[in-house]
C-alpha cells in the first residue's frame, strides 16, 4: 500500500497513539473539577499548554486547542468579525483558501461585511502589492494561507505581515494547517496575530488542533458555555487529544531540517519522473512546500485515474477532501487561470516525511503503465 | 490512597471496550472520509455505521444526526443556529435559569444580538413548570430550550409535557439531554421534539465527540463553515476515530441501561442510608421522586461548599460543587439559587455525587463514611 494523501489527512504516530491511550485511561477527570483528580488533569493541560507555545515560540495564554483546523479558521474569522466589527467591516482573503476559510468569509458577506478576494498568480501565489493596495481604513483582518493545500505553493507570509503592521486595527490571520512543519513560520516575527493548526494532518489526531492567538487580540468566541481555553472556547477539554496533538508536533519539529530535505528530494525526484511522460503537465511551482506536487494528465478524468491507482492499492487525490464531491474542476486550479484541460484533470500527490523514494517510483511507473492502457481503451 | 470517584456528572472515565475499539481505526481506518479513494471510503462506512447507531438509539433517522465536537457545541449549534435562521419569525426565546452553560451563554450572546429571552423560574423540586412554559410562549417566539436532567441535581424536567404543549407552536424545542442519554429512554418518534443535544465522555465515551440530533425540516444556520460535512451542518474533517468509540459507547449504554440504572440507584441509597446511619445533618436538594439515580445533590447545614470539597478531597473522595464548567472556581450555584433564591445558606453549602463505572456497592458506601466524618469533624 503506498499512502499518498498526506495533505488529506495522515495515518497518527505510533507514540501519539500511545500518549492518547495512557492519557484517557488514566487522567479522565474533568480539568475544571476542583477535587485532585481534577487539579491533576488541569496540571497536565496546562503542562501540553506550555510545551504547545515553546513549539511555536508563543506564550502559553496564547495557545487555545480547538477540535481541528476547520473550528479554529471560522473561529479567528468570525471571532474577529463580530468583536471589531465597530472598527471596520471590511476583510481582505485571497480566492485559493481553504472552504473553512472562504464559506466563513462568505458567510459574513451575508451579514453585511465587505470582503475582498485577492487574485493569484498561474501559481497560485498572492502578490503583496494586491494586499497593500486592497487595505483601507476599515480593514480589520487579512486572512491568507501559508501553504496551499491543493498546489503546495507557499505564500508570502512575511512581507504580507509587514504591510499589515502598520495598520492599527487590522488583524492578521493565517491558516497554517498545511504548512505546520513543512516550512517555518515564527509567529511573532512575522506579524501573525492569529494562526490555525491542525493535529490530523501531522500525523496526530483527528479532533485535535488549535489555534495561535496573540496576547492583545480579543476575538467573539464561536462556542458559548464554561470558561474553558482563557475563556475563548467553552466545551470540556480533550486532554487526551492535546496531549496527543502536542505529541505529534514535538515529533514533527525533530529533526525537521532533516524530514524536509527527504521529502524536497522525494518531490524534485517525483517532478523529474513524472515530466517524462509528455501527457503530464506540472501545476505546482518549482518552490513550493516540499510535501505536494500538483499536475494534471490533460483528456483524463481524475476520479478515473485515482481508481485505476487504487486498483493498485496506491492512494492520491483530487484536490481538497473537503471538496471532493463536487465535479472535477478545481476552483484553485481556476483561480490560477489555467485553462480547462487542466482544471479538470488534476492529481494531487501529497507525502509525508514516512514515503520512501521506491513508494514514488512505483506510483510514477504505475502512473505511465494506467495512463497507457486508459489511453488504448478509449482509442486514442 | 485509591481516591474514589464521585464527580461522573462531570466527565466519566472511558469504558475499556471503547478505547479498544478506537485503536485499530486510528491505526487501519484513518482515511479522511471525503477522499474518493479506498481509504476515505472505508471511514465513510464507520461512520455511516455509527451515524445508523446513534440514530437508531433513539429511534431518529440517520440524517437528524449532526457529529460535533461534544455537548457544548451541540448546544450552541442548536440555539445560536435555530435563533440565526429563524429571526425572521421572531426574536424571543425560553429557557429556564437552571440550564447549564452552553445553553446560558449561548442564550446570552444572543440576548446581546437583539433577541429577546425569557428565563423561566424553578420551584424548590428543582423542575420547571409547563404551566409556566405556556405563559411565556408568544407569537414571536422561535425556540424553547429546557434541559431534560438538570447537571447539579439530577432533577427530571417535564419534557413531554413542554413538548406535547409545543407541538402547536411554531417554536423549536431543543433539550440539552446530555446528562440524560443514556440512561432515559428517550425515542424522537413519541417525543415531538426538535433538537437534542448529546455528549460522548458523559456516557463513558471519548471526549472532543457527540452529536446533535436535528429533527428533519428543522431550519438551521451552521455556526462552522468549510467543507460539505455532516450535510452542511457543521463541517470540518469527521473525527472517525472518536465517532467509532461514541458508536461504542452508545451500544454499551443502551443494553446495560436497566442494569446502571439499578446499580445507581442502590448506589445512590446506600450513600444516603450511610449518612443517615452516621447521624449527619444534611438534606437532599430537588424533589427525589424526581431525580435520576445518577445524582444526588446533598446540602450540609452550617458547611461550607469549599472546605466540604477541599477535605473530600484529602480524604480520597472526589465529588463537586456543580458544574464542573464553572471552571475551577466555586461559585455559588446559579441552579440552587434559582430554586431558593440567592441568599439560602444551600446554594454555599451543597455538594453534588454523581455516580458511575468507578463505582460499587462497597466505595460508595466508604466514601459515604468519610463524608460523614468530615462533616462530623468540621461540626466540631
Amino acid at each position: 500500500m503506498i499512502y499518498l494523501d498526506n495533505s488529506a489527512t495522515t495515518h497518527p504516530h505510533e507514540e501519539v497513539l500511545r500518549s492518547y491511550q495512557k492519557v484517557a485511561d488514566v487522567y479522565y477527570a474533568n480539568p475544571s473539577s476542583v477535587h485532585r483528580f481534577g487539579s491533576e488533569v488541569e496540571r497536565l493541560l496546562q503542562q501540553s499548554r506550555t510545551q504547545a507555545a515553546q513549539l511555536f515560540g508563543v506564550h502559553s495564554r496564547e495557545v487555545i486547542f480547538t477540535s481541528g483546523g476547520t473550528e479554529g479558521n471560522n473561529m479567528a474569522i468570525k471571532g474577529i468579525a463580530f468583536m471589531h466589527q465597530n472598527r471596520g467591516k471590511h476583510m481582505i482573503t485571497s480566492s485559493v483558501e481553504h472552504p473553512s476559510v472562504m464559506e466563513a468569509f462568505r458567510a459574513l458577506e451575508s451579514l453585511g461585511f465587505e470582503v475582498t478576494y485577492l487574485p493569484v498568480d498561474s501559481e497560485g501565489k498572492v502578490q503583496p502589492s494586491d494586499v497593500s493596495d486592497a487595505m483601507r481604513k476599515d480593514t480589520i483582518l487579512v486572512s491568507i494561507m501559508s501553504v496551499n493545500n491543493e498546489l503546495g505553493t507557499i505564500q508570502p507570509i512575511r512581507e504580507i505581515g509587514q504591510i499589515v503592521r502598520p495598520f492599527p486595527k487590522a488583524f492578521f490571520h493565517v491558516d497554517h494547517v498545511q504548512g505546520l512543519g513543512k516550512i517555518d513560520l515564527p509567529i511573532k516575527e512575522y506579524a501573525i496575530d492569529l494562526c490555525t493548526v491542525s493535529g490530523h494532518k501531522i500525523h496526530g489526531l483527528k479532533g485535535t488542533g488549535a489555534l495561535i492567538v496573540q496576547n492583545n487580540v480579543s476575538l467573539f468566541p464561536l462556542l458559548h458555555g464554561g470558561g474553558q481555553e482563557l475563556e475563548a472556547r467553552a466545551g470540556t477539554e480533550n486532554l487526551a487529544g492535546n496531549v496527543a496533538f502536542v505529541k505529534a508536533l514535538r515529533l514533527l519539529l525533530e529533526k525537521k531540517e532533516d524530514k524536509r530535505a527527504h521529502m524536497s528530494s522525494l518531490r524534485n525526484q517525483l517532478w523529474h519522473d513524472l515530466i517524462e511522460n509528455q501527457q503530464v503537465v506540472i501545476n505546482s511551482p518549482k518552490n513550493g512546500a516540499p510535501h505536494i506536487l500538483n499536475f494534471s494528465v490533460p483528456g483524463y478524468r481524475p476520479e478515473v485515474m485515482i481508481h485505476a491507482l487504487g486498483e493498485e492499492d496506491i492512494f492520491i487525490s483530487t484536490k481538497s477532501a473537503c471538496s471532493s464531491k463536487e465535479p472535477d474542476v478545481s476552483a484553485i486550479l481556476q483561480a490560477c487561470g489555467l485553462n480547462s484541460d487542466r482544471t479538470t484533470s488534476a492529481l494531487r500527490v501529497s507525502f509525508s516525511y514516512e514515503n520512501t523514494e521506491d513508494e514514488l517510483r512505483t506510483f510514477v511507473q504505475t502512473l505511465n503503465s494506467k495512463i497507457e492502457k486508459l489511453q488504448a481503451t478509449m482509442g486514442r | 490512597m485509591e481516591s474514589i470517584y464521585l464527580d461522573h456528572a462531570a466527565t466519566t472515565p472511558m469504558h475499556p471496550d471503547v478505547i479498544e475499539e478506537m485503536v485499530p481505526v486510528y491505526k487501519e481506518t484513518f482515511g479522511n472520509p471525503s477522499s474518493v479513494h479506498q481509504f476515505g471510503r472505508s471511514a465513510r462506512r464507520l461512520l455511516d455505521q455509527a451515524r445508523r447507531t446513534t440514530a437508531s438509539s433513539i429511534g431518529a433517522n440517520e440524517k437528524e444526526i449532526v457529529f460535533t465536537s461534544g455537548g457544548t457545541e451541540a448546544d450552541n449549534l442548536a440555539i445560536i443556529g435555530t435563533a440565526i435562521a429563524n429571526q425572521q419569525k421572531g426574536k424571543h426565546i425560553i429557557t429556564t435559569s437552571i440550564e447549564h452553560h452552553a445553553t446560558l451563554h449561548a442564550v446570552e450572546s444572543l440576548e446581546a444580538q437583539g433577541f429577546d429571552v425569557t428565563y423561566l423560574p424553578v420551584d424548590e423540586s428543582g423542575a420547571v413548570k409547563t404551566e409556566d412554559v405556556q405563559q411565556a410562549l408568544r407569537d414571536d417566539t422561535i425556540l424553547v430550550s429546557i434541559m431534560m436532567v438538570n447537571n447539579e441535581t439530577g432533577v427530571i424536567q417535564p419534557i413531554e409535557e413542554i413538548a406535547d404543549l409545543m407541538n402547536s407552536h411554531q417554536a423549536y424545542f431543543h433539550s440539552d439531554i446530555v446528562q440524560a442519554y443514556g440512561l432515559l429512554n428517550i425515542n424522537v418518534k413519541e417525543l415531538p421534539i426538535d433538537l437534542l443535544a448529546v455528549s460522548g465522555h458523559k456516557i463513558n465515551g471519548p471526549k472532543g465527540v457527540g452529536f446533535l440530533y436535528v429533527r428533519e425540516g428543522t431550519q438551521l444556520a451552521t455556526l462552522q463553515h468549510g467543507g460539505e460535512q455532516e450535510r452542511k451542518r457543521r463541517a470540518g474533517t469527521e473525527n472517525v476515530p472518536a465517532v467509532k468509540g461514541f458508536e461504542k459507547a452508545v451500544e454499551i449504554i443502551t443494553e446495560k441501561r436497566t442494569s446502571y440504572r439499578e446499580a445507581y440507584r442502590r448506589y445512590r441509597n446506600r450513600f444516603i442510608e450511610t449518612l443517615k446511619e452516621e447521624s449527619v445533618n444534611y438534606s437532599i436538594n430537588g424533589a427525589e421522586d424526581k431525580t435520576m439515580e445518577s445524582i444526588v445533590n446533598i446540602s450540609f447545614p452550617g458547611m461550607n461548599v469549599e472546605t466540604l470539597l477541599t477535605n473530600f478531597d484529602l480524604s480520597g473522595v472526589a465529588a463537586s460543587s456543580g458544574s464542573a464548567c464553572t471552571a475551577g472556581s466555586v461559585e455559588p450555584s446559579h441552579v440552587l439559587s434559582a430554586m431558593y433564591g440567592a441568599e439560602d445558606d444551600r446554594t454555599t453549602n451543597s455538594i453534588r455525587f454523581s455516580f458511575g463505572l468507578a463505582n460499587n456497592d462497597d466505595n460508595v458506601e466508604q466514601a459515604a463514611k468519610k463524608v460523614s466524618q468530615i462533616v462530623h469533624r468540621l461540626s466540631d
